[in-house]
């Protein structure tokens, strides 16, 4: 089975920074892959070289199968790759609807009309109530994002991505920040997408990478260090060396995998 | 569920103000029978000053030399009459067209440019513009101007008359109708997409929006609506001069958008009539006391009352029914 | 080959003691805006009023002339600490569009009282003789003003490398330019370090008016007509970078010279195509970054 979105020897540095460092990973349709690494491992780094907002020095992007290494990121967006951001990165001046209608309309290729008034665009507005339903935002849809608490922003980012009908998701670290409470749903709302579609996240909670991962690469200084089976990687000695001393998460995800 | 009240999707529903509003434009031609002349020039420059809201406060274009717009208009206008093509609408579309294409030519270096650096581009083409205009004798007559420009009857019945009576309902019936498209335009799913660029624009491009050719659109359409301006204001004052492509004119026409309120589709409508007609008193002066008035009104505006008069009314509006409104 | 030899001296000394002028005015403004990022179209003013003051006082109280530009230098200097307390504390977190618009406003305010205070006309400069001579340079009759320009603006620039360089107070600047935040939290009292560097900004620019009387003439719009220049000078150096400045303003100086020398028709149109042709080859990546949104 070919794969929807492909790394090749990415690098990339910032002065004296190699912040990644031939880079080679393999996205699947379907896959359910966990990008995980210390900080400063590389991984944002990593996100804007797929994404687009960065030029690799070296290496390529492939997404289905054609190269897409000189592509900006909106071109890129519209072959179906899609982002979320770690800090929410809304239109906080806008509406939830309104949000959520900019990319419908995008999608559907109405970004450029004129002379029709945007109420009066069913299929749009129809389309991005029905998203927000099922992302339990539909109580709020006029209410403008400064007003909304963090968790339902937080979701309202996912609601945009998922409404650019991605084939491939890039959800970076997508319960950051949101209450404990929340995150439940959060995560809820990422098992119930469709099965076809190819998710990576970038992920810091082990709990989180548990529960969503079929497979797991681990990044560290700009390259990868492991891939393969959850359990695998985090039974591995050196994965455990490397996040040995940082949070106490890890120590605990190393000493749960073990029990 | 489909019961929008947010303020933007809203925005092409008409206010009741906004009825007031051109009514009152209307009984100007009843009420100041001879004082059309300068009530014709305050509705070019009000429709001017629209051209600028599009780009400035609905796209984030910062420009300070949209006077290239109005004087390319205005000396197309000019130069097509006295070519002979005497049809004045047409004439108006036509060099409104012109400026529009100069527009998608200066584009790319405007758009891809932000803060300083686009206020010194678009700064620097309106100069380049106004000393090649100066220079260029044999075309633009230089200091002297185009004079003696001669215009068939508007719809081949309203002659011009003297007391500009035709001139002015010619104005108004452009500012009207370019007015109506403009907050069309804005209330469209592409206007929609103006907000998005001017609130984020990255994210814009995460979505897959072509942010540049969406800019390069409105500022397109911009320089039409204003170069349009430029022609109206050639067709009615049957002169054009170099001032039209002055910094002087596009300092004004910037003030006049910020006195009204930027983003707020009449602030322009609003700005150019007080504008226009406290330099009007103001001329009986010295010309450069108005200096102080003008300079006055910049800080005044900028350091106490960011959104300009609209911005005072809607607060007092908001103030005194107190409680949520909308923003028209 | 005579003529063309003169020629070029000619641009030579017009141009470098041009540029030379500029650089004064604007370096301040280089300085200012690379320290808090703060777009003034008033700067002008500061130029403005430092000529005025000193080619009044020489006219009409007989001040000697080293005496009336000093006095002038040291009076504008004072004054900016004052109006940057006023309203250009206000300005730091504002948009560059309302930076800009204020600071026009203020160059307004700035035209109409220089023009109540002044009058409309333009002021005649009055060097002393010892300035006003003609000598003779790399064979053409060149006034010794205009070597005295070039030489004080050699001096200068020595002064301000010597002082950013390799003076404690420069490396704090240096470090505030690069990284306020982080000079705050080392302990550099910024907002005071700005102040002084505001008014040594201004004083320059009162330094280039005063002593650029002759070469750019004084009136009340002066500081809207130079403006353009100042901002070239600007744009084209880059945040808080000095020593390109002076490499700018000379350029400038010397193509404007250079221009206006062969073909006259053209004026100043050369330096706005140059302007233009910068703008256009650097794009966004000006080595001037704009105030992140």
């Amino acid at each position: 089975m070919s794969s929807i979105l492909e790394a090749r020897g990415l690098t990339k540095r910032f002065g004296a920074l190699q912040a990644t460092d031939g880079v080679s990973l393999q996205v699947r349709a379907g896959a359910r892959l966990a990008l995980i690494g210390p900080n400063g491992a590389g991984k944002s780094t990593l996100v804007g070289l797929l994404t687009g907002q960065l030029r690799p020095d070296a290496g390529s992007v492939l997404l289905n199968g054609r190269d897409v290494t000189r592509d900006g990121a909106a071109s890129r967006a519209r072959q179906g790759l899609i982002r979320t951001f770690q800090i929410n990165n809304l239109f906080r001046g806008l509406t939830v609807l309104e949000n959520v209608f900019l990319a419908v309309s995008e999608r559907l290729g109405m970004g450029g009309v004129l002379f029709r008034p945007a109420d009066r665009c069913h299929e749009v507005i129809d389309e991005a109530c029905h998203l927000l339903d099922e992302l339990g935002l539909g109580g709020v849809i006029h209410q403008s994002v400064a007003q909304l608490p963090y968790g339902q922003q937080r979701l309202l980012e996912i609601a945009i991505a998922l409404s650019l009908n991605p084939k491939v998701l890039l959800l970076d670290e997508p319960a950051a920040g949101v209450p404990s409470a929340e995150v439940a749903r959060v995560m809820d709302m990422i098992e119930a997408l469709p099965s076809d579609l190819a998710i990576v996240m970038i992920e810091h909670d082990m709990h989180v990478v548990r529960r969503f991962a079929a497979e797991v690469t681990v990044l560290v200084a700009g390259s990868v260090l492991l891939s393969g089976k959850p359990h695998e990687v985090m039974a591995s000695e050196e994965v455990r060396r490397v996040y040995l001393g940082g949070a106490g998460e890890a120590r605990a995800a190393g000493e749960a995998g073990h029990a | 569920m489909n019961q929008l009240f947010s303020p933007l999707l809203r925005r092409h529903r008409p206010q009741p103000f906004e009825v007031v509003y051109w009514l009152v434009l209307v009984a100007v031609f009843f009420l100041f029978p001879r004082n059309l002349a300068l009530a014709t020039s305050i509705l070019v420059m009000a429709l001017f000053a629209l051209s600028l809201d599009l780009a400035l406060g609905f796209s984030g274009i910062v420009s300070f030399g949209h006077a290239v717009f109005f004087g390319i208009g205005a000396y197309a206008a000019g130069l097509l009459a006295l070519a002979g093509y005497a049809e004045p609408i047409s004439g108006a579309i036509v060099a409104g067209l012109v400026a529009g294409f100069v527009a998608l030519a200066m584009g790319p270096v405007v758009i891809r440019a932000s803060g300083l650096p686009q206020i010194m581009v678009t700064l620097a083409f309106a100069v380049i513009a106004y000393e090649f205009a100066n220079k260029a004798v044999w075309l633009t007559k230089g200091d002297d101007g185009l004079g003696g420009i001669k215009l068939m009857p508007l719809f081949g019945m309203f002659e011009w008359t003297a007391l500009s009576q035709t001139a002015y309902w010619y104005s108004l019936g452009w500012l009207f109708v370019l007015f109506m498209v403009i907050r069309t335009v804005l209330a469209s799913p592409f206007g929609l997409t103006l907000q998005g660029c001017r609130e984020n624009t990255e994210r814009m491009r995460f979505i897959g929006t072509p942010v540049l050719g969406r800019l390069m659109g409105a500022y397109a359409l911009s320089a039409f609506v204003a170069g349009v301006a430029g022609a109206i204001s050639c067709q009615t004052s049957k002169f054009v001069g170099l001032d039209t492509l002055s910094v002087d004119r596009s300092i004004d026409v910037l003030v006049m958008l910020i006195l009204g309120g930027v983003g707020r589709l009449y602030g322009g409508l609003v700005g150019a009539p007080v504008y226009m007609l406290v330099r009007q008193i103001a001329a009986e002066w010295n010309p450069f006391h108005w200096m102080f008035v003008v300079g006055g009104l910049l800080v005044f505006v900028v350091m106490l009352a960011r959104g300009g008069i609209i911005g005072v009314l809607e607060a007092i509006r908001i103030g005194v029914s107190g409680g949520r409104s909308r923003k028209s | 080959m005579a003529e063309f030899t003169s020629g070029l001296t000619f641009i030579g000394i017009y141009g470098l003691s041009y540029g030379t002028i500029l650089f004064l005015i604007s370096v301040g403004l280089v300085l200012t805006m690379g320290l808090v990022r703060v777009v003034n179209m008033a700067h002008g003013v500061f130029a403005a009023v430092g000529g005025y003051a000193a080619v009044e006082l020489v006219n009409m109280s007989g001040v000697p002339f080293a005496l009336a530009v000093t006095i002038a230098v040291i009076a504008v200097a004072a004054a900016s600490l004052v109006v940057e307390r006023i309203f250009f504390r206000k300005l730091y977190g504002a948009s560059e569009l309302e930076q800009a618009l204020l600071t026009i406003g203020l160059a307004f305010i700035g035209i109409a009282a220089l023009n109540l205070t002044f009058g409309p006309d333009v002021v005649g400069a009055m060097l002393p003789n010892a300035l006003a001579r003609n000598v003779q340079f790399v064979g053409r009759s060149v006034q010794v003003y205009r070597l005295f320009v070039i030489v004080l603006g050699l001096v200068i620039m020595l002064l301000l490398w010597y002082v950013f360089d390799r003076t404690s107070f420069g490396a704090r600047l240096r470090a505030s330019v690069d990284n306020r935040g982080m000079a705050e939290a080392v302990g550099i009292n910024v907002t005071h370090l700005f102040s002084l560097a505001f008014a040594i900004g201004s004083g320059l620019a009162a330094l280039g008016g005063a002593i650029g009387a002759a070469i750019l003439p004084l009136e009340p719009m002066y500081p809207m007509k130079y403006l353009i220049l100042i901002l070239m000078v600007v744009v084209m150096s880059g945040r808080g970078n000095m020593k390109l400045s002076a490499g700018v303003s000379i350029f400038l100086g010397l193509i404007d010279t250079a221009g206006r020398y062969f073909y006259p028709e053209i004026g100043s149109f050369l330096i706005f195509v140059v302007l233009l042709l910068y703008l256009i080859v650097r794009g966004n990546q000006l080595l001037y970054a704009p105030v992140a949104k």
